[in-house]
């Protein structure tokens, strides 16, 4: 019992590193730029077809590959903006019609993906699937055996490095101090000669751009199919409400959490619960405290 | 007058219907009909919150499925008591549903409300496909009765069914827009503070929207799996149906009841030729595309379009 328990919250904290990865670019977007990118789960699963195409045809690891297409992803996510602030910001629409036209785009990805590979589970090859790092061969723990899976273990380093890269270049220079402030006080931002949509943009392409790796990390975890991303939604806002809208660190914390949340219920009380976890987690916290739980109050 | 116009074109195409029955042989039509009104249905639907109100539902697949899933409860439980009864019931429950969903999410902010509402279609799916009675996941099947009594064959039954709901749905919908409910509902909308300070009583007003909207997708969904003669939970709670509900009045127009109506006639009749004549596939890929051109291109839909041009031509007048 205290051997599943232990062995479900290390599950637990290596599946959250990697939601850490999936609601890292919505915690840019969402959290600090108010743009509601429901269709950020499905940029993800394009990452992850873009991980299997090369991993089929080349051979090449697909994490490695995710971080080769970064610069496209981020061309994708201006692009994606641009049209966003011509159509929609601009007008002042973004209530009802960007989340409708979020949920298109996210829509279209899909249909275009099934048209593309079909509805199949497609899974990649790389050398570190398939093996466990044991515990019990560094630390005597008695009874106990804990395993790391290697196709968790890999994807939960890749995130956490991910994630620590983009709170220190959000904190640290000049464009991401930029964001937090277009975040803050857009009016002040255009005093000081900055353009908003222009820091807007870049911000947009970095979220978009996290959503590569996070895709080649979701492919290296387990086998993808279109519609996964659609469970994705749920997790990811819960994460960035529950992480207090936009920060970092109460993002990949507040992964963690659900992470947790997921693996219990899992070994617990029966995987097809799973899901309903993270939705049920945001409900509570969209009912008694909106703000998340390292929000602000 | 144009009240009598109104009432005078609803009893019109109700008539015209059952006659159509009378006459009409080839089943497909009954079909293809059928799978536009309930498209119109849910459309309309999710003005009421969407359009009228300004709320965003992204969860509508869950209620529409609710209604599926009562209808499946009530085979299961009653012994296959008529679909008529199942008609009655599946609004009522997925009305409360709505209002429960309305009194604990519609405090958010619109955003934190949209996503609230993709929230409770997960849960409601999570908790159908572990529930054994219903089929869970591995789905229910219904055998369609033999006898029908007036009719010629079950289909035709039904889609005089989808017909009356979607009438009244019509009519439902209309009250809304034009009565004071619908100023209130639209005085939200542009503002819910300057609203809520003007003294409309905008959480009531809000449930009513929630309530009528839930109550409406689960009379969509309620005859549901008599058409399909099998429910399983993915294909009941699929994202199309959410979808396809934002889709229809914003393609027909957000701001008046008839939007949904023009957007769902256009939407479904689109998708039933494609389907027969193309791929299914490529169906899908069109309603995302039809509506991603129109939110972007033409915000306020056809009916907009439609206002931008008269408002045109009269100003060439002058």
């Amino acid at each position: 019992m205290i051997e599943l328990f232990i062995n479900a919250v290390v599950a637990g904290v290596l599946l959250g590193g990697f939601y850490a990865a999936v609601a890292l670019g919505l915690s840019i977007v969402f959290g600090r730029l108010d743009i509601v990118n429901i269709a950020h789960p499905a940029f993800v699963i394009i990452g992850s077809y873009m991980a299997f195409y090369v991993n089929e045809n080349f051979g090449l690891d697909p994490i490695v590959t995710s971080f080769l297409f970064l610069p496209v992803f981020f061309l994708l996510g201006i692009v994606m903006y641009r049209f966003y602030y011509v159509c929609f910001e601009r007008t002042g629409q973004e209530s009802l019609s960007g989340l409708a036209y979020f949920f298109g785009i996210m829509f279209i990805i899909e249909v275009l993906i099934i048209l593309v590979y079909g509805v199949d589970y497609r899974n990649v090859q790389a050398p570190y699937i398939g093996h466990s790092l044991w515990i019990n061969d560094w630390i005597p723990l008695g009874d106990f055996r804990v395993s790391l899976p290697y196709r968790m273990l890999v994807p939960f380093v890749v995130a956490a490095v991910v994630t620590g890269g983009v709170y220190l270049y959000l904190s640290k220079t000049y464009l991401g101090r930029a964001i937090l402030a277009v975040s803050q006080d857009r009016v002040a931002l255009q005093l000081m000669g900055a353009n908003p949509i222009k820091v807007k943009q870049w911000a947009f392409g970095i979220a978009i751009a996290t959503a590569a790796i996070a895709g080649a990390l979701l492919i290296v975890i387990h086998p993808v199919e279109p519609s996964v991303g659609r469970l994705y939604i749920g997790r990811v806002f819960a994460i960035v409400i529950l992480g207090g809208m936009g920060s970092i660190s109460g993002t990949f914390f507040a992964a963690l959490m659900i992470g947790i949340a997921e693996t219990l219920i899992s070994t617990f009380i029966g995987p097809s619960w799973a899901p309903a976890a993270a939705y049920g987690i945001l409900l509570v916290t969209l009912a008694v405290r909106p703000q998340g739980l390292f929000g602000r109050a | 007058m144009k009240l009598n116009k109104f009432w005078f074109i609803i009893a019109a195409v109700f008539l015209i219907g059952i006659a159509f029955t009378m006459v009409a042989d080839n089943e497909f039509y009954f079909y293809a009909t059928y799978a536009v009104m309930q498209l119109m249905i849910m459309g309309i639907a999710w003005n009421i919150l969407g359009g009228f109100t300004g709320y965003v539902n992204f969860g509508s697949g869950g209620f529409f499925a609710a209604g599926a899933y009562t209808t499946v409860f009530l085979h299961r439980a009653f012994d296959a008591p008529p679909l008529l009864i199942a008609v009655l019931v599946a609004p009522m429950v997925c009305g409360l549903i709505g209002l429960g969903v309305g009194y604990f999410t519609l405090r958010l902010k619109g955003v934190y409300f949209a996503i609230a509402t993709l929230a409770v279609a997960i849960i409601l799916e999570t908790i159908v496909v572990n529930w054994e009675f219903v089929g869970g996941a591995g789905g229910y099947y219904l055998l369609i009765p033999e006898n029908v009594v007036f009719f010629d064959s079950y289909i035709e039954w039904l889609f005089v069914l989808i017909l009356a709901i979607t009438l009244i749905a019509i009519i439902v919908s209309r009250y809304l827009n034009s009565s004071k409910i619908g100023q209130g509902l639209a005085a939200i909308r542009d503002d819910e503070l300057a609203a809520e300070s003007m003294g409309v009583p905008t959480l009531k007003l809000k449930l009513i929207s929630t309530t009528v909207m839930g109550g409406l997708m689960g009379a969509a969904g309620a005859p549901f799996p008599y058409f399909i003669t099998f429910v399983e939970p993915v294909s009941a709670f699929n994202l199309l149906v959410a979808v396809m509900a934002i889709a229809v009045p914003m393609i027909g127009g957000t701001a008046s009841w008839i939007g949904p109506v023009i957007g769902g006639l256009l939407l479904g009749t689109i998708q039933e030729t494609v389907t027969v004549n193309i791929s299914s596939e490529l169906n899908l890929l069109i309603v995302g595309v039809v509506l991603v051109g129109f939110i972007s291109l033409a915000p306020q839909g056809i009916t907009g379009l439609y206002q931008d041009f008269m408002r045109k031509r009269r100003k060439g007048n002058d």
